[in-house]
């Protein structure tokens, strides 16, 4: 058997551990790079959104297109969320206001927590799921199957037919959305209130309404469009940015729903932060 | 031949001039300076093995991919150096036909082909782009076709929608991305007869990337060998198999033996 010189065995151990030091720190490396190139990537797809934004010809007919794909599409989702939201609300909440005397104020608590902040909070997680990922995967679909290529060897802009249209679209209607799951939410409310109570229509609506301000409405109708801005924008930077295998559609519908969701509940904790420092 | 003859007497102005031409992906070198020309009025067939980046040089010829070095000249025009409305004016005169055709899945056929004359001619009105989508399909022959979905053509009607498309905007340069793959032999030979058509129909110069030797023979006045990131050959099919080196004859075997 060969026997090393103790020298030589302090040599070969202090070359392996400098070259798994120089892995570590290339691997470091490495990771740093990534999120450089990835954040350099997100910057230059939002200034190519802003300046398609604002040059001419906008692309009006497929923008009204994608509003009827984002709104109209999700109005059954949202029509069934929104209901189910008040309705549980009052179920849950019903038995502790019963508890100390308060229970005319459920109609007046149910609808400044729905607007405020589940209405708001809960519908953008429903739309990061179906529109984020919509978007995601077709446009994901369209970059493996060259579509997006052939738009632009045709003299189409893509950023401008795809990314505009359908980021503004989420714009404008995910806030509507909203507010439609907000009146759902507090019909759900009067049903669940009327399981085992008996309250009439117009005298429920009149407290719950009657409990509403105006400063309820302005800072969740306000976050709304950015909740809208994020789904948009991140649905289709995975779309577009998506990989050229098949399984890349999947993962970049997956990673648009997950990191919209994760921006929307971000966006709102700063949102609240923000309405509470200004009211 | 007929077709060879037929480049000898056009050979002369240059609509695709290529000098020098290199292009890689992080370690990987696609092109390593390829020099090439193709002349008005011809079609050159671009042979080569799958991944020895036949695509890439198409790809280049319009400008979905940049150069690292080299020049590219179409229609007179450097398309490195060209931006915005420039270069899309350029591309108006290309048309390209990808190999997975790239129909849009959400538009009808008549919507796919209306689309780049839509986008392009705002001012156009229905009758007119009606008129135009239906003498481009009845120059593929699917006049039958224009309501349906792409979901329901079969691969060699998509192939020819595929190419409808890019004939609606009336192009002087045409380039095909492997058009008989994934084709049967029968509808392989249509889509040839298909493309020889279209040159004589609209006058069109054109690349065709092929790894089908068959295709190649058909479609092409003249061959460009592209092994290991450069032409190894370009002339008439004879010219170009009629040869000993060994990466040629294996490309001639292997495809007509198969």
């Amino acid at each position: 058997m060969k026997q090393f010189h103790p020298v030589t065995k302090v040599k070969g151990f202090a070359t392996k551990q400098s070259v798994r030091l120089s892995e570590k720190t290339m691997a470091k490396t490495a990771i740093a790079n990534n999120f450089l190139t990835d954040l350099a990537d997100v910057l230059l797809f939002i200034t190519q959104f802003v300046r398609e934004t604002f040059s001419r010809n906008s692309e009006v007919k497929e923008f009204f297109r994608q509003c009827f794909q984002i709104g109209y599409k999700s109005l059954p989702l949202v029509s069934i969320t929104g209901t189910i939201m008040g309705l549980v609300l009052t179920i849950q909440s019903r038995p502790v206001l019963i508890k100390f005397g308060a229970v005319t104020m459920l109609p007046g608590m149910v609808a400044v927590s729905l607007i405020r902040e589940m209405g708001p909070v809960i519908t953008a997680l429903i739309c990061a799921g179906k529109i984020g990922s919509g978007m995601g995967a077709e446009l994901g679909s369209m970059k493996v199957t060259e579509q997006i290529d052939a738009m632009e060897v045709s003299s189409t802009n893509p950023m401008k037919f795809l990314v505009v249209t359908r980021v503004w679209a989420a714009i404008i209607m995910v806030p509507i959305l909203i507010l439609y799951a907000d009146a759902f939410g507090i019909l759900g409310s009067w049903a669940g209130a009327n399981i085992k109570g008996d309250v009439s229509f117009v005298l429920f609506f009149s407290q719950a309404f009657g409990s509403v301000r105006f400063m309820d409405l302005l800072p969740a109708v306000t976050k709304s469009f950015f909740f809208g801005a994020v789904i948009g924008f991140v649905g289709c930077y995975k779309g577009y940015n998506a990989g050229r295998g098949t399984e890349s559609v999947g993962i970049a519908a997956n990673s648009a729903v997950v990191l919209a969701s994760l921006l929307v509940i971000i966006v709102d904790m700063i949102a609240v932060q923000i309405t509470d420092m200004l009211i | 031949m007929e077709n060879q003859e037929q480049h000898i007497i056009n050979k002369g102005e240059s609509v695709i001039a290529i000098k020098r031409l290199y292009k890689s992906f992080e370690d990987l070198h696609v092109l390593k300076g390829i020099d090439f020309n193709v002349f008005k009025g011809e079609n050159v067939a671009v042979l080569g093995k799958s991944g020895s980046g036949k695509s890439v040089l198409i790809k280049i010829i319009v400008g979905l991919l940049k150069p690292d070095k080299g020049e590219v000249v179409v229609l007179g025009k450097d398309i490195d150096k060209l931006e915005g409305k420039e270069l899309d004016a350029l591309r108006l005169r290309i048309g390209f036909s990808f190999q997975s055709s790239a129909l849009y899945d959400s538009m009808s056929v008549y919507e796919n082909l209306a689309f780049p004359l839509t986008m392009n001619f705002k001012h156009l009105g229905k009758k007119e782009v009606d008129a135009a989508v239906m003498e481009a399909l009845d120059a593929v022959g699917l006049t039958d076709k224009v309501r349906q979905m792409p979901s329901d053509l079969s691969g060699g009607q998509r192939k020819r929608t595929g190419i409808a498309r890019t004939l609606i905007l009336n192009p002087e340069i045409m380039l095909y991305d492997e058009p008989t793959s994934g084709l049967d032999p029968v509808t392989s030979s249509e889509i040839n007869e298909l493309i020889n058509e279209v040159q004589k129909r609209y006058n069109t110069s054109s690349v065709i990337i092929t790894h089908d030797l068959t295709c190649a023979k058909a479609t092409g006045n003249r061959i460009a060998m592209l092994i290991d990131g450069k032409f190894l050959k370009i002339g008439t099919f004879n010219e170009v198999f009629d040869t000993k080196d060994e990466q040629v004859t294996k490309f001639y075997n292997y495809n007509f033996i198969q």
